[in-house]
């Protein structure tokens, strides 16, 4: 008599359930994240608050105390209604090191991502970088221009990132709707290229490095 | 003073977890809902899915909502809520949140100023009470398809 578990649902599926996707927004601090999630969405704080187990350290010792912190760590989030069966959540990551566990979660069926970057601060950007790299999610790299920082040409920030040919570089305003719409764009036209075979790519770009 | 949050910035969180009385898993999954997994309404309002008489969940929950679904729903519609003592009101917020209309879980999290780990431990019990069901309980491994990704691009193009 066990009906604790039964699937109900599971046969009445409605067509009408919108598919859910998200974009990761990183970068350092105080490079734009909250500011570009803002500019196309309605933007909320998101909390989430975790234990932290401290790492590599048996869970054996000190009788009966845990040793274990929680955290509690807000995200910027965003909500893109592409139309009645496609909406698009943003997430901006919080930059520390200290919050990859974070990143973990939210990295898990991530469409993409954008790494937001200031040229006075290039190597705040290293981390996200590396991270979306190793997890072949496939990210664009925006340059957030600030009014009193100095123009660089994209590719001369894709040489001091290192970046592959395949990553979209562009200078973006994190402030305007239409600066930030562009990036976004550009991320999906990335996980686009990723999913579609180079033979039958119809898009502009071909990807020039394989 | 006593309902105050005290979790300001990174300060314990100390009234959410009493709110889930101290569990911080729900007993539904092992596994976390994802966050952007919608929260769907069960057989609101007698549309759609249609819940089968025997609605007797655990014992324990004891949560008996085809009672307060007779005829006539309109504007009495959360009245079958609000008749489960065994909900907490953040479990009827969410509940009529997501009768408005499906609900992803970091949404809930968000408009109710929750933390997101209290709000998977209330959705689990809402689950487990059939209450609700979630859409896609895990991230789906693959990217989507490019019919879908064509459509984000086109949509994001109009915006
Ligand atoms: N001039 C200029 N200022 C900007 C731009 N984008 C953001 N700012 C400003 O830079 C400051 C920091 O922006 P935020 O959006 O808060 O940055 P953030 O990455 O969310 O910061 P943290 O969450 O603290 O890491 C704010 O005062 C913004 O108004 C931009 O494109 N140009
Ligand atoms: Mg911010």
């Amino acid at each position: 008599m066990v009906f604790g578990r039964s699937k109900r649902g599971a046969g009445t599926a409605s067509p009408a359930e919108p598919v859910t996707l998200k974009i990761l927004v990183a970068g350092g601090f105080g490079v734009g994240k909250t500011t570009l999630v803002g500019a196309v969405s309605e933007i909320k704080p998101l909390r989430t608050e975790e234990t932290l187990t401290e790492a590599g350290r048996p869970v054996d010792d000190t009788a009966g105390v845990e040793a274990k912190t929680t955290t509690t760590v807000a995200m910027d989030f965003g909500r893109i209604t592409i139309n009645d069966g496609l909406v698009l959540y943003l997430f901006g990551t919080p930059g520390q090191d200290r919050f990859w566990f974070l990143w973990d979660e939210l990295a898990q069926g991530a469409l993409g991502a954008v790494v937001l970057v200031d040229t006075r601060r290039l190597e705040d950007s290293f981390a996200g970088i590396d991270y979306f790299e190793r997890r072949r999610i496939p990210f664009t790299v925006a340059v957030n221009h600030f009014d009193d920082a100095e123009l660089y040409p994209a590719e001369a920030i894709r040489d001091a990132l290192d970046l592959d040919a395949e990553v979209p570089v562009m200078v973006c305003d994190a402030r305007r709707r239409e600066s930030v719409r562009d990036v976004l764009v550009s991320v999906v036209e990335h996980a686009l290229r990723r999913a579609t075979p180079a033979s039958q790519e119809a898009e502009p770009r071909p990807a020039s490095a394989r | 003073m006593t309902d105050r949050w005290f979790d300001d910035a990174a300060g314990p969180v100390v009234r959410p977890y009493a709110m889930t009385r101290g569990r911080t898993r729900s007993s539904s999954d092992e596994a976390r809902l994802d966050l952007i997994a919608l929260v769907i309404a069960q057989s609101a309002d007698g549309e759609g899915d249609a819940k089968p008489g025997e609605s007797g969940i655990g014992a324990g929950h004891g949560v008996g909502h085809a009672v307060g679904d007779t005829d006539g729903g309109g504007f009495h519609h959360n009245a079958d809520l609000h008749a489960d003592s065994t909900l907490a009101p953040e479990h009827i917020d969410i509940v009529t949140s997501c009768r408005r209309s499906p609900q992803s879980v970091a949404e809930l999290a968000a408009e109710l100023d929750l933390p997101v780990g209290v709000v998977r431990v209330l959705i689990g019990d809402l689950i487990d009470a059939d209450w609700v069901r979630v859409s896609r309980p895990v991230p789906p491994a693959e990217l989507p398809d490019e019919s879908i990704l064509r459509e984000v691009i086109d949509g994001l193009r109009a915006l």
